[in-house]
């Protein structure tokens, strides 16, 4: 075997032990980049939202509007007191009621409840909406987010368990017609 | 003194580093560069390397768990002996970095340094610049509040704008579907490990090719960059004038880290750690988040951009922000270096000085949102209400109830999210008046559907008698007409 066939040999050697890591390495990087997306992946085996109670009927007087508290579906023991989502409850006439998420429909923010000028206002960019959580003035493009509700014994239900951002609002419907 | 003569000799048998150490040192820089100016970049280095001690001592306590987090932290600030100082030093010290890493970009540019052949230099300076803010927004994070988790919302909300990708971005970005432990777990592997490696990867890029190319030399206006003949000239520059590193140039970017050092020493003593603020509970919402002093600019701009441009600016902004500054060098690599010779670099930086510091003014004082408590603790001054009728003052009673005073100001207090109502007698009529408390209109909620219209005409009363005594307001010139010639005022 000539000095040059021993080298190329060797060459060919190396070349076959690269090749031979990135088969290696393709064949690792599937169940890594499935840990990465599992939080993507996830969505579609469990679905991240469920029906959550907010509690009985009385605690939202008619006509009002009152701040409600639930604890996310998906939660981990560390994740504390960030497990607690807020929303606004109003109850239109009694029978009616709209469940608007906390997060402004602008950049999440939170949204504050003011009963005298029956106004949501918020503390970030100056987002205002009525009662009925149409925008009312201010950058958010439009109404409050509104989880979608169900009354049983007594009780109000909604349907939630995943932050409201503008990109995906399409499980959530949107406050009534835009009226600047 | 012999035996560490001794030791240094017997490991530098092993290690063999002593004499490209000695060569690094020692290599020749031009005479010009042993100036103040060209500190910064030493500077940054040093606060970086002050962010990593200081970071690994906030280490040994800092527990990053949503549940915990916020406790670890109360006791670094008041539980641990100095634990309140190692934090402002990583706080303060994250400051002036980011301050640092902006004045010697500002100084790089002005002065050419990116031209020929540093253009890879400057390269990897503004990735540098990306993973300083990088940090800086992560580090935000890391002290977890209620600026911190709303923080990520703005973050996750900004996110899911983009198209088509946008809410599976967010569930990644957040570790899950809401803001919770996953989601600090995942910055605090971005604050501690990811963009801490990149940060070191460039610096030790960035300082390579400083040594390899040299320092960029002292810009005279006349001395053109040209491809073909630079390397030649910046030769003799180093060579036949140029002085050694150290201790020529290096005395002074010690001089200055020390100065740097100190300074945030001061700081750290004088105003101490960066809060935390009220819990990361989502269910308070009696909070106005806002971002740290460095990201004030873009909290202004997000409330300035219009609705429907807004997602647009969002996305594409940065990114054609970031192309043209990798762009720069790829367009303006040869040719003049010397800022006397360049105006449009000099009136750009200014610009951007100009808008980015009125940006964070603004961002500071928000006059864009209402002052959520102004209709219960700012009273009407009393010049507006002293001598009123009955009906007037009911009407500023109605301004006060109905959080008018939220949005507008009188008197200078209260809310500047519309306009000043000191003299709007003077500018609106009364059926004008009526029109906009009831309609709306021009960024204003109307008020139709929640004032009765006795509380109106109180209101619209009470805002008549808003103008200087010496002026008259305005008034409707065919009222006069059409009520006869007696009634000519609407109003007063």
């Amino acid at each position: 075997m000539s000095e040059e066939n021993g080298m190329s040999r060797r060459v060919m050697l190396v070349k076959l032990g690269i090749l031979f890591n990135a088969i290696v390495g393709a064949v690792l990087a599937v169940p890594i980049v499935r840990f990465l997306f599992s939080p993507v992946t996830r969505e579609k085996k469990f679905g991240y939202e469920s029906w959550l109670s907010l509690g009985g009927l009385e605690q939202f007087p008619t006509g009002q509007t009152r701040l409600a508290t639930y604890r996310n579906p998906v939660v981990n023991s560390w994740d504390g007191e960030t497990a607690d989502i807020a929303c606004w409850v109003r109850n239109v006439d009694g029978q009616t009621f709209q469940v608007f998420a906390i997060n402004c429909a602008h950049l999440g923010c939170p949204v504050r409840w003011f009963p005298q000028s029956s106004l949501f206002m918020c503390p970030c960019h100056g987002g205002a909406y009525y009662q009925d959580g149409s925008r009312a003035s201010g950058p958010p493009e439009r109404g409050l987010f509104q989880y979608n509700h169900k009354i049983e014994d007594g009780k109000i239900f909604i349907r939630a368990g995943e932050m409201p951002t503008p990109g995906r609002a399409a499980n959530t419907k949107s406050g009534g017609a835009m009226c600047a | 003194m012999r035996l560490i003569q001794k030791i240094g000799e017997w490991l530098d048998l092993r290690l063999q580093l002593g004499a490209s150490i000695r060569e690094t040192s020692k290599h020749p820089v031009p005479r010009e560069t042993a100036s103040w100016f060209y500190v910064f970049g030493s500077a940054a280095l040093t606060c970086f390397m002050l962010q990593i001690v200081t970071g690994i001592l906030l280490a040994l306590i800092y527990v990053p768990s949503a549940g915990e987090a916020w406790n670890s932290l109360q006791t670094l600030n008041h539980g641990i002996s100095l634990g309140w100082f190692i934090r402002a030093l990583h706080g303060w010290g994250s400051n002036f970095m980011v301050a640092i890493v902006l004045i010697h970009m500002v100084q790089v540019f002005l002065f050419g340094a990116y031209k020929f052949p540093r253009e890879l230099t400057w390269i990897v300076g503004v990735l540098l610049l990306l993973v300083t803010l990088g940090m800086a927004f992560t580090g935000q994070i890391m002290r977890f509040d209620q600026d911190a988790y709303w923080g990520l919302g703005i973050g996750a909300s900004i996110v899911s704008r983009v198209p088509v990708i946008g809410p599976w971005a967010v569930n990644l970005m957040l570790g899950g579907p809401i803001i919770a432990g996953a989601t600090l777990s995942r910055f605090f592997a971005l604050h501690v490990f990811i963009v801490p490696g990149l940060l070191i990867a460039f610096v030790g890029v960035h300082l390579l090719m400083v040594l390899k190319l040299g320092i960029n030399e002292w810009p005279m206006p006349g001395r053109v960059v040209r491809r073909a003949t630079y390397m030649q000239e910046y030769r003799e520059l180093t060579h036949k004038q140029g002085i050694p590193f150290a201790p020529g140039a290096v005395w002074k970017d010690i001089v200055f880290s020390g100065f740097i050092l100190l300074a945030i020493a001061a700081c750290a003593v004088s105003f101490g750690p960066f809060g935390p603020g009220g819990q990361p509970d989502p269910t308070i919402i009696q909070t106005a988040p806002r971002p740290d002093f460095f990201f004030l600019w873009i909290y202004a701009l997000l409330s300035f951009l219009p609705p429907s441009a807004e997602t647009p600016i969002l996305l594409i902004g940065p990114a054609v922000g970031i192309i043209v500054l990798l762009a720069l060098p790829f367009f303006a690599g040869e040719g003049e270096k010397s800022w006397r010779r360049r105006p449009i670099a000099v009136l750009t930086i200014l610009l951007m000085a100009v808008a980015l510091g009125t940006m964070t003014h603004l961002g500071q004082h928000t006059p864009w949102s209402p002052v959520m408590d102004a209709w219960s603790s700012e009273p009407i001054p009393s010049q507006f209400v002293r001598g009123r009728t009955a009906l007037e003052r009911q009407g500023a009673l109605v301004f006060q109830a109905k959080q008018c005073h939220n949005c507008h100001s009188l008197g200078d207090r209260g809310g500047e999210r519309g306009p000043a109502l000191d003299r709007v007698a003077l500018r609106l009529t009364q059926d004008q008046l009526i029109r906009q408390v009831i309609q709306g209109g021009g960024n204003m909620p109307a008020y139709g559907k929640n004032l009765s219209p006795a509380e109106t005409t109180a209101l619209v009363a009470f805002l008549t008698t808003l103008h200087p005594a010496t002026q008259v307001p305005a008034r409707d010139a065919s009222r006069g007409v059409a009520f006869g010639a007696g009634e000519t005022a609407a109003g007063r």
